[in-house]
């Protein structure tokens, strides 16, 4: 630390010299680069499970698509052979900063698309905007269904599935692994999205299985850290089945402070954002923990060409193995890379040209094929896979891989997820 | 204080941002827009400063202004940004009346920290409430403005500009007035000291309380123009930090003229707004060394910088 | 076993938490009159340097229970340093202003702190997780928990019995008491007012990082967590009474029965726990539960 005398002006200089190696560096510049905003999470609680993945991800993206490294079909250098130059903004601070970042991103910094946004309330906020500013900006991880149930946007897509899939899928594999349960208790998150898969989740429960009960529903405040007296809670509610969709550093708190108390001895838990921890986790993840990638990512990506190229690139940046958010952003690029080079080989790849393309295209992704079916095409649509845990040497796989496909586990267009789960979650026409 | 220079520059930065309106980049309109609303609220803090109370809890009537407005919105199927407006004074007048018989009884870090826990409770209730969204919030936009259609045009977005820029331009105003009121000048007596201001057979609490309700009101105004304006509230509004920005644009600003506020919220959200884009990994450093440079070397706000410069130029 | 008996084990255990991470915010702001939200950070610090040094005594195979000592040292390490970079360097340019302004100067602070620990630890987080199951854990009815809760509480007990007998029964505590009392009266009888706030800070800094220490098992040590800890730290310490040592304890104990209870009988609750008896406190005793006599001055 050189916070001495004259600190002010130490940490000034060594503030421009973080924001100097902060700029994203510039591509290759022979004509005018694409310039795509990326919004994600570079601090706070979501910047190491999700944010700083997905960054990661994005630039090694960036790079390998700009030296026209990556597989069929994206072989083309760049998009359509423009570089594609980035430039990054953290989505900390709330709702009411995104709005504002994002009209800067748009208005002053001049970027052609925006690829962003990981919080729900986030995307909320800036769909309406990027509509109004006329910006083709694609949300590449939030996961709530309101996006599109709610309204529908021209200028905006998500290029991922939304959040029903992870509760109905999860119940599905649940009662094929414990088809003899009696009751469940949950532990989830006291904000939209931990109450959101909670009601989801015992939604899909109620029509599935109505005899199945609830024995408690913990909602920690979120950030809680210590999880003594909720452990004791589900402890004594004796619950065969425990659904959490803790993330970050809440579930790894949570795990590790209820693995000691044997909380896992007796209940099956179920976590359907867990992928993310798994390789940090080894120790604290009893084995048979059923575990959701919310979709077909990680260690559910079904072997291609392109999950094999994009391991590769991540891991030579990041170390590790990518976890869902990188899948989640390699989608995004992917899916705007395919629209920008239809329309460029068609007519032009203006917006309108490109937002042309993209609407109810199909296209292949490191987590397999997406479709753009819901939303009037602006919203993906995927299947997705559970598994449980095993540990094997001192690392924690997935075993026993379930896939589920899109017409088991989404509500089809026009219909809102609650209701279409309640309704019996028929098969609607793809 | 010269009483017509103040005016002056008033009607004279109101002319400018007016003429300037049309010629503005969207970026920069916005940029003003928010700082407005946040001036307007740092308006109220600036008064309650004067009277010596600071608070680290307006975001509630920050907020309850936001919801009061959107809520017209969702559940009521009203969408006149003039209604709403009218709308959150009235909420946040009514909440604050009741509150502030709590309040008035408090001083120093003490009210600071029920104002505080009366804003969190305020922010665990929303949070609770997954019928408004829950901590993701919902959109809202002003369909109309006394009548006439504004959404979706772009004529709309100038009006609710200029809307904002008269509303905070009136506010500016009363303030002033307010200011030179008798009621409005016990506040600084209150702050230098509260027993000479009894013996001399003024109500103390009477003002703190009348005095807690106008900055509340303010606080609603700007969080109904901000919700307008952004099109999209949260409960995020409502937590410790959004109050802890008020206060630091209050500081940042200082006491010494009803012009200081909305200074001091352009320049906080300029600063945080280029701190995001060319420090992305430390734009808060970036703040807290601008926050501290601020207090160690303009103790009086920004606005002292103006009398520094008048005093050197006379 | 009774539901009400967990109650109790883990209210306290909450209870002792709360307690380690407020004891430090209490004690700088009985003495300096200053509400540190750089707490938070010191907090953060003192977690990630714990889950560095002891995380790195575990990897080079020393004897584990050595690790604890490797803790308790990391703080004393962060409080030695960050203590007297922050006050020397920083604070004794503030003493005599406004109590808000001082607020938001460590609130700047907090800030760059922030900022700093992403730049040296980066956002993944740390593991230290050995020292939290290697005492093993101890069964009270149908519940188990690990023995290290007893280490927490039998450490908020130690924190709390030492500060009170430094406090009450040593010549240096007692010069400490005379300046919360009267800082110029303190002066005037030849007190060194400004090692006072010296030693002070640093000891308040150490005590954050030692919160942070001890927490460092049980959780992620990641970005963030001070923030968390710090609107819990502030809750404790306004209730309490700011600036007293009983108060937190008690405050603790209280808040800690409060979310316990509110986790096994209403778990919607416990999002407002802390907030609805800090306001109940508050209206009922304005100045929290134990505070000071001021002088009236005219």
């Amino acid at each position: 630390m050189a916070l001495k005398t004259p600190h002010a002006l130490r940490l000034l200089a060594a503030l421009l010299c973080a924001a100097s190696i902060a700029v994203p560096s510039t591509a290759m510049a022979q004509d005018k680069p694409i310039r795509i905003g990326l919004v994600t999470f570079l601090s706070g609680p979501a910047a190491g499970p999700f944010g700083v993945p997905a960054k990661i991800a994005a630039e090694a993206i960036v790079e390998s698509l700009n030296a026209g490294k990556a597989p069929a079909p994206y072989a083309t250098r760049g998009f359509g052979g423009i570089p594609v130059e980035l430039s990054i903004i953290d989505e900390a601070g709330g709702a009411t900063k995104q709005v504002s970042e994002f009209r800067n991103l748009v208005e002053r910094q001049n970027v052609d698309f925006v690829i962003g946004y990981i919080g729900s309330g986030d995307c909320l906020a800036v769909a309406p905007v990027a509509e109004e500013l006329k910006k083709l900006t694609v949300l590449f991880d939030c996961g709530t269904p309101r996006v599109f149930e709610d309204a529908s946007y021209k200028y905006v897509f998500r290029t991922r599935s939304h959040a029903t899939m992870d509760a109905v899928a999860g119940a599905l594999y649940l009662l094929d692994v414990k088809p003899g349960m009696k009751n469940y208790a949950g532990i989830n998150q006291n904000y939209a999205y931990g109450q959101d898969s909670w009601t989801d989740f015992t939604a899909v429960m109620s029509t599935l299985r109505p005899k199945v009960e609830v024995t408690t529903s913990q909602m920690p405040k979120f950030g809680a850290g210590q999880y003594g007296p909720e452990i004791s809670a589900l402890l004594q509610s004796g619950s065969d089945v425990i659904h959490s969709s803790l993330w970050g550093g809440d579930l790894e708190a949570f795990m590790l402070q209820a693995t000691p108390r044997n909380l896992f001895a007796s209940s099956q838990l179920i976590l359907v954002a867990g992928e993310p921890y798994l390789h940090r986790l080894p120790g604290n993840i009893p084995d048979g923990t059923i575990i959701g990638a919310r979709g077909p990512n990680g260690a559910y990506a079904p072997k291609s060409a392109l999950k094999d190229w994009l391991v590769q690139i991540y891991k030579a940046r990041g170390e590790v193995e990518p976890n869902y958010p990188a899948y989640s952003v390699a989608m995004a690029f992917l899916g705007l890379k395919a629209a920008f080079e239809k329309a460029k080989a068609k007519s032009g790849a203006d917006t309108e040209a490109v937002i042309k393309a993209m609407e109810h295209s199909t296209f292949d992704s490191p987590s397999g094929k997406v479709m753009m079916k819901l939303g009037k095409g602006h919203q993906a649509v995927t299947g997705t896979a559970y598994g449980v845990t095993r540990t094997v040497d001192g690392r924690i796989t997935l075993t026993n891989v379930k896939y589920y496909p899109v017409e088991q586990i989404q509500p089809p267009e026009g219909q809102k997820s609650l209701d279409w789960i309640k309704d019996g979650m028929k098969p609607g026409k793809w | 204080m010269k009483p017509d220079r103040s005016l002056t520059a008033l009607v004279a930065v109101l002319a400018v941002i007016l003429a300037a309106t049309p010629f503005l980049p969207g970026w920069a309109m916005f940029l003003l827009r928010v700082s407005l609303c946040y001036g307007t609220v740092v308006l109220g803090m600036m008064l309650l400063m004067r009277t010596g109370v600071v608070s680290f809890g307006h975001g509630l009537y920050y907020c309850l202004g936001a919801y009061a407005a959107g809520l017209l919105d969702v559940h009521f199927k009203v969408a006149d940004m003039a209604v709403m407006l009218v709308a959150a004074v009235a909420v946040t007048l009514a909440t604050s009346a009741v509150l502030g018989l709590l309040l008035r009884k408090y001083r120093d870090i003490f009210f600071a920290m029920l104002s505080l826990a009366f804003s969190m409770i305020l922010y665990g209730l929303l949070v609770k409430t997954s019928a408004l969204g829950s901590s993701d919030g919902f959109n809202v936009s002003a369909k109309t403005l006394f009548g006439v259609t504004v959404a979706g045009t772009e004529y709309g977005r100038h009006a609710t500009f200029i809307v904002t820029v008269v509303v905070a331009f009136l506010c500016a105003l009363g303030m002033r007035a307010y200011l030179r009121s008798h009621t409005g000048r016990l506040a600084e007596a209150i702050r230098d000291n509260e027993l000479r201001v009894e013996y001399m057979g003024a109500s103390v609490r009477n003002v703190i309380h009348v005095n807690y309700m106008i900055s509340a009101a303010l606080a609603g105004l700007g969080g109904a123009l901000a919700a307008v304006g952004i099109g999209h509230i949260d409960p995020e509004m409502a937590y410790w930090t959004t109050s802890g920005e008020f206060v630091f644009i209050g500081i940042l600003a200082g006491t010494g003229s009803v012009l200081a506020p909305f200074l001091g919220a352009l320049i906080f959200e300029t600063i945080r707004s280029f701190a995001y884009e060319y420090s992305p990994n430390t734009w808060q450093m970036a703040l807290g060394i601008t926050m501290l440079l601020v207090i160690m070397f303009l103790p009086g706000g920004l606005w002292s910088l103006f009398g520094k410069l008048r005093r050197k130029a006379a | 076993m009774g539901q009400l008996l967990a109650v109790v084990i883990d209210g306290l255990i909450y209870s002792s938490w709360l307690f380690i991470i407020a004891v430090g915010l209490t004690l700088i702001y009985g003495v300096m009159k200053i509400l540190n939200i750089a707490h938070g950070s010191l907090y953060a610090l003192g977690a990630y340097s714990a889950a560095s040094l002891a995380g790195y005594w575990l990897d080079q195979g020393y004897a584990p229970l050595g690790s604890y000592a490797a803790m308790v040292a990391a703080a004393v390490l962060v409080g030695l340093v960050a203590g007297p970079v922050i006050e020397r360097g920083l604070l004794r340019f503030m003493y005599g202003k406004d109590e808000i302004v001082l607020v938001l100067v460590t609130y700047a602070v907090f800030l760059i702190l922030e900022d700093m620990i992403k730049l040296v630890w980066g956002v993944d987080p740390l593991f230290l997780a050995q020292p939290y199951g290697m005492l093993g854990s101890f069964t009270v009815g149908n519940l188990t928990y690990p023995v290290y809760n007893l280490v927490l509480f039998g450490a908020a007990v130690g924190v709390g019995l030492l500060l009170t007998w430094v406090l009450t029964r040593t010549r240096k505590g007692k010069m400490l008491v005379a300046v919360i009392h009267d800082r110029e009266m303190a002066s005037a009888v030849g007190i060194n007012v400004g090692m006072v706030y010296f030693v002070t800070f640093t000891v308040g800094a150490m005590l954050g990082a030692f919160g942070g220490a001890l927490t460092a098992p049980m959780i992620s040590v990641q970005p963030g967590i001070g923030a968390e800890t710090i609107v819990l730290a502030f809750a404790v310490v306004v209730i309490g009474g700011l600036g007293s040592l009983p108060g937190a304890a008690l405050a603790a104990v209280l808040v800690g029965l409060v979310r316990a209870a509110a986790v096994h009988y209403q778990p919607e609750l416990d999002l407002f726990a802390i907030y609805f008896v800090m306001a109940a406190v508050l209206i009922m005793r304005p100045k929290g539960l134990f505070s000071l006599q001021e002088a009236r001055k005219i």
